[in-house]
């Protein structure tokens, strides 16, 4: 049993680094079934973040996690269920995907990971696709959603935003501040 | 607002340390990680949740992770010292060691990152102004892939510390940047290597933020003459050890390893 190596912010400079090619392009633009995820992420005084980093990690349409290698490698077919975006100059970030799938008749969701200057330890947050009609029960059905305080249901909900378009914001502090997840519980 | 001072800077580290400190003396837990909330820290300010996390148990898309091979990342790429026609300016170095998950088994074909500055203290990157010399033969970006034993090499050159605006006269000690992949999500790391003896640690908000003195100790590689290469290079060992991952935990089948 050895002890768990500490973690450090990702700093300013990782940008020439980490991104890679298409990195925000988990599946090709011109893909059936092709949906944009975008959104911004603010600081506790409302600015957006320019320098943050976002991970994606799901499942296909279908619900099915993909064991392909490639994970850095666009070859505009092979579904590899991960991403990778830097924020732009205004904190937005733009992920192009598929809805997940739900694993195991759960409610659908995709893993979000943030990573900032600033921030010492990188955040794991859930972005829910979900209709309106949809809410009630995955809430109550849901381990994460339905403990939950009503009012913080929403930090976790992508919002429809035009055809194929869903809007994920990320508040780090203030009001509707975003629910991040521990699983080391 | 004005910068604050380096001794600004040292007493609040001193306050919140002496205060950690006396907690885990009243029997309290070391912390493993950073506080995300870390004043000194001017950047953490704005940056980090108010709210407590939610605790939550991983579900399968937690539990797993992207797969990485020799097909993402090629053989050389673990050398940053022959990345240009040239070679780099400073002292070249290996780093080595071992990723392990929390039962200290070894985490393999993981995709390990690394980026740093070069042997003057500056990035190649649009936003680092510090006024050294960049190094036309020197990017600072590797990337490698773990062995069936856990195991790492790299081939670089020892980065240079370099200033930052957090305070007046601030300076980072030197490090290495590390990205790591477990396999589950949940194990997922960034965090930084630094070398032994530093003198900036005790003046470093960052490294300090992590205030279980045992725990800032895992960030610092050591000096291994067995590393080192005869009229080369000067070796250090670091070994990296992920949270869980819970999985193993409920699943009984890889009891023979
Ligand atoms: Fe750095």
């Amino acid at each position: 049993m050895s002890e768990q190596t500490p973690s450090q912010t990702v700093g300013p400079f990782f940008g020439y680094a980490l991104p890679f090619e298409r990195g925000g392009e988990v599946v090709d633009r011109a893909q059936p079934g092709a949906i944009r995820l975008h959104g911004r992420v603010f600081d506790g005084e409302g600015i957006g973040i320019p320098d943050a980093l976002l991970e994606l990690w799901q499942p296909d349409g279908s619900g099915v996690i993909s064991r392909e290698l490639g994970s850095h490698e666009r070859d505009g077919y092979t579904f590899t269920g991960f991403g990778r975006t830097e924020t732009t100059r205004a904190g937005d970030y733009t992920f192009t995907t598929v809805t997940p799938g739900a694993v195991g008749g759960g409610a659908a969701y995709a893993l979000v990971t943030l990573f900032a200057r600033g921030l010492l330890h990188h955040l794991f947050t859930r972005v829910y696709f979900l209709t309106p009609d949809e809410v009630p029960a995955a809430v109550a059905g849901d381990a994460v959603l339905s403990k939950l305080p009503p009012e913080r249901v929403p930090t976790l909900l992508a919002v429809a935003d035009g055809a194929g378009s869903y809007r994920f914001d990320i508040r780090l502090q203030g009001e509707n501040e975003t629910v991040f997840l521990d699983f080391d519980a | 607002m004005p910068l604050s001072t380096q001794n600004e800077i040292n007493r609040e580290i001193a306050a919140i340390s002496a205060e950690a400190r006396a907690t885990v003396e009243a029997g309290g837990t070391p912390e493993l990680h950073p506080r995300r909330g870390y004043a000194p820290y001017r950047s953490s300010v704005l940056r980090h949740p108010t709210h407590a996390l939610v605790k939550a148990d991983p579900e399968e898309i937690e539990r797993t992770s992207p797969a990485f091979g020799h097909t993402d990342v090629d053989s050389y790429e673990a050398d940053l010292t022959i990345q240009h026609p040239g070679e780099p300016l400073g002292e070249r170095i290996i780093v080595t060691g071992r990723v392990l998950d929390g039962e200290g088994r070894p985490v393999r074909n993981q995709l390990l990152e690394v980026w740093q500055a070069n042997a003057s203290g500056r990035y190649v990157h649009k936003r680092d102004q510090h006024p050294a010399p960049l190094d036309p033969n020197f990017t600072g970006v590797g990337r490698v892939i773990t062995g069936d034993d856990g195991s790492y090499r790299l081939v670089t050159i020892k980065p240079g510390a370099y200033p930052w605006k957090n305070h007046t006269n601030a300076w980072r000690p030197a490090h290495i940047h590390f990205s790591l992949f477990g396999t589950a999500f949940t194990q997922r790391l960034v965090t930084q290597m630094y070398f032994p003896g530093d003198p900036l640690f005790a003046l470093d908000p960052i490294y300090q933020s992590i205030v279980d003195p045992a725990a800032q100790q895992r960030l610092v590689s050591q000096y291994d003459h067995d590393v080192s290469v005869p009229e080369w290079a000067i070796g250090y060992r670091w070994n990296i050890t992920l949270t869980g991952p819970k999985q193993t935990w409920m699943e009984q089948d890889d009891d023979h390893e």
